[in-house]
């Protein structure tokens, strides 16, 4: 694909996204509610063949977010999938590890550091918190002060 | 009731035997067969993501520079990389030139570590005298250059710290004359020894599916045939203007990656000389004010793969959020595709094929964030002190002295 043939492929997902919005030439950001994230991420991997880099939690004070980055490398972009979790009390999202193996080990530390739930995903034990870190404490999140 | 089928389980780890770091492998074996493996990692958390939150954005490099000894060019690049392209911040031409030479000295001595391992894990032990040997004076450079052998920390926010003195360059050009000589002879020793090729060709194959599937990134991913490279797809620092190859093969086995490693190295000299011949003069930093409000990616590609980088600004001195991805924590997980179903020897060698690195994979819980307690040199020294006395009074080892022994 070229530029213009992938901007016409990321417009078909158009309905499941609140914006897309570019930053620099090779930085593109497609904004979404967390319950469509599952079917964007799917159409990014599977339909537009997109390298998965990385998911990042982030707690923005007045909702979570997580952040999916993609590469298309054939041009050198990177494209970001930012889901939004506006329910601070019980945070989730649902798992990319069934399709997308090499999310798994980021959304058990996303579970781990910011406490937020994934939703089916196959193996939601700890990966970065030790066993005997305490039930409930979630480092990433800005109450926690270093 | 019905017994169920217990299976043997070999631990390796959690300080790993060969690779001598902190990660815990449990493989469930059927005889010599590998059948599943569980992986405990994080036993080496330093908590950077979070450090990195409450330090101001021109520290950070020097934090990063430490989440590994090996990449302590890459960490940073990323994110200043990232930090950049929040501020919109044009880097001269001659840090840029800089910026490629210092790191494509760091891929040198990288893939020459790993090749020494390399030959060591499979008892070659003259390949990992000979590969460190040739390894050495490309720190020497490094040194000459930043005033360290690793951690250079030699980047920031708009250019570098340390110019290449022009007076440097007859000399490095020299070494590399001879690096290249004696990576040569090495690389035709390797690839001419049947030994090796009965011992490395066709074990741990990751399949070009899969390496797509797992995301893997570098010499994993361009052994198995995938051929992408962040410094050829998305060029940073003076890439763009240098003649070079992607090296690919697509076995995917552990020879796949060892001679895509090898062949780089040889890509890297010459990327280094072309650097320094058309290095431009000018300035090596602008000044940098402030970092607006906004979010950036940076990635680079460190000997293991794409290192990369998120930041977001709020427009303060320090980043709200700064997320960390270096190579392994991809590279790792591919051991579910490459070694099940392989022999235990082979297991150990193909999970060492991708140069794993687990000071880089873990970045993030707090150090003894239980009832925190930090303690200094002077304390682990009297911790350590009173360690070996309570061991020596539970043993009713009597002590002895220096001063006590008769000597001659």
């Amino acid at each position: 694909m070229n530029r213009e043939e992938l901007e016409n492929k990321l417009s078909e997902i158009k309905g499941k996204l609140i914006s897309i919005e570019q930053t620099t030439d090779n930085r593109i950001y497609l904004l979404c509610e967390s319950e469509n994230s599952y079917a964007v991420n799917k159409f990014l991997f599977e339909d537009v063949r997109c390298r998965f880099v990385i998911a990042s939690g982030i707690d923005a004070e007045d909702c979570f977010e997580v952040l999916y980055h993609y590469a298309y490398d054939k041009l050198g972009l990177i494209i970001t999938l930012k889901a939004f979790i506006r329910d601070r009390e019980n945070p989730a999202i649902e798992s990319i590890a069934p399709f997308l193996p090499a999310a798994e080990w980021i959304e058990r530390e996303i579970h781990d550091i910011l406490g937020i739930d994934i939703k089916n995903h196959p193996n939601l034990e700890r990966l970065i918190l030790a066993d005997d870190w305490p039930e409930g404490v979630y480092p990433l999140r800005k109450e926690v002060k270093k | 009731m019905k017994e169920s089928v217990r299976k043997p389980i070999i631990a390796i780890g959690p300080f790993h035997p060969l690779q001598e770091e902190m990660e815990f492998f449990q493989l469930t074996v059927d005889g010599e067969t590998v059948t599943d493996i569980n992986v405990r990692i994080s036993y080496n958390h330093r908590g950077i993501e979070k450090i990195s939150e409450s330090l101001q954005f021109d520290q950070i490099p020097y934090l990063v520079s430490r989440i590994c000894g090996i990449c302590s060019a890459s960490h940073p690049l990323a994110y200043i990389q990232a930090v950049e392209e929040i501020a919109g911040i044009e880097v001269p031409d001659r840090a840029r030139y800089v910026r490629t030479i210092i790191n494509e000295l760091e891929r040198i001595h990288s893939h020459l570590l790993w090749v020494g391992l390399g030959g060591h894990f499979i008892g070659y032990d003259t390949v990992f005298m000979w590969a460190w040997k040739y390894r050495e004076p490309v720190l020497d450079l490094l040194e000459k250059i930043t005033g360290n052998r690793n951690n250079y920390g030699n980047v920031r926010v708009g250019g570098c710290r340390e110019d290449i003195p022009d007076e440097l360059k007859p000399e490095i050009l020299k070494e590399l004359d001879i690096i290249e000589k004696k990576t040569e002879m090495l690389t035709k020793a390797i690839l001419d020894d049947p030994v090796l090729h009965a011992r490395l060709k066709g074990v741990g194959i990751l399949s070009k599916e899969d390496a797509i599937n797992y995301a893997v990134t570098g010499p994993t991913a361009r052994g198995s045939g995938v051929d992408i490279d962040v410094r050829h797809d998305d060029p940073y620092a003076a890439y763009g203007d240098l003649d070079w190859k992607v090296i690919t093969q697509t076995e995917g086995d552990v020879f796949a990656k060892a001679v895509v490693r090898l062949l780089e190295t040889f890509e890297s000299i010459n990327m280094v000389r072309q650097a320094l011949e058309k290095l431009p003069d000018g300035p090596i930093a602008v000044e940098v004010k402030e970092i607006p409000p906004g979010e950036g990616c940076g990635h680079a590609e460190a000997p293991r793969g794409e290192t990369f980088h998120y930041v977001r600004s709020d427009g303060g001195n320090r980043p709200v959020r700064h997320k960390v991805r270096a190579p392994s924590y991809v590279n790792v997980p591919s051991f579910r595709a490459s070694c099940i179903g392989q022999k235990i020897a082979d297991v150990t060698l193909t999970l060492a094929a991708v140069d794993p690195c687990y000071s880089c994979t873990e970045r993030l819980a707090v150090v003894d964030g239980h009832n925190n307690v930090i303690h200094d040199y002077d304390a682990l020294l009297k911790l350590s002190r009173e360690k070996t006395a309570r061991i020596s009074k539970e043993l009713g080892y009597p002590g002895l002295k220096m001063e006590d022994l008769e000597i001659g």
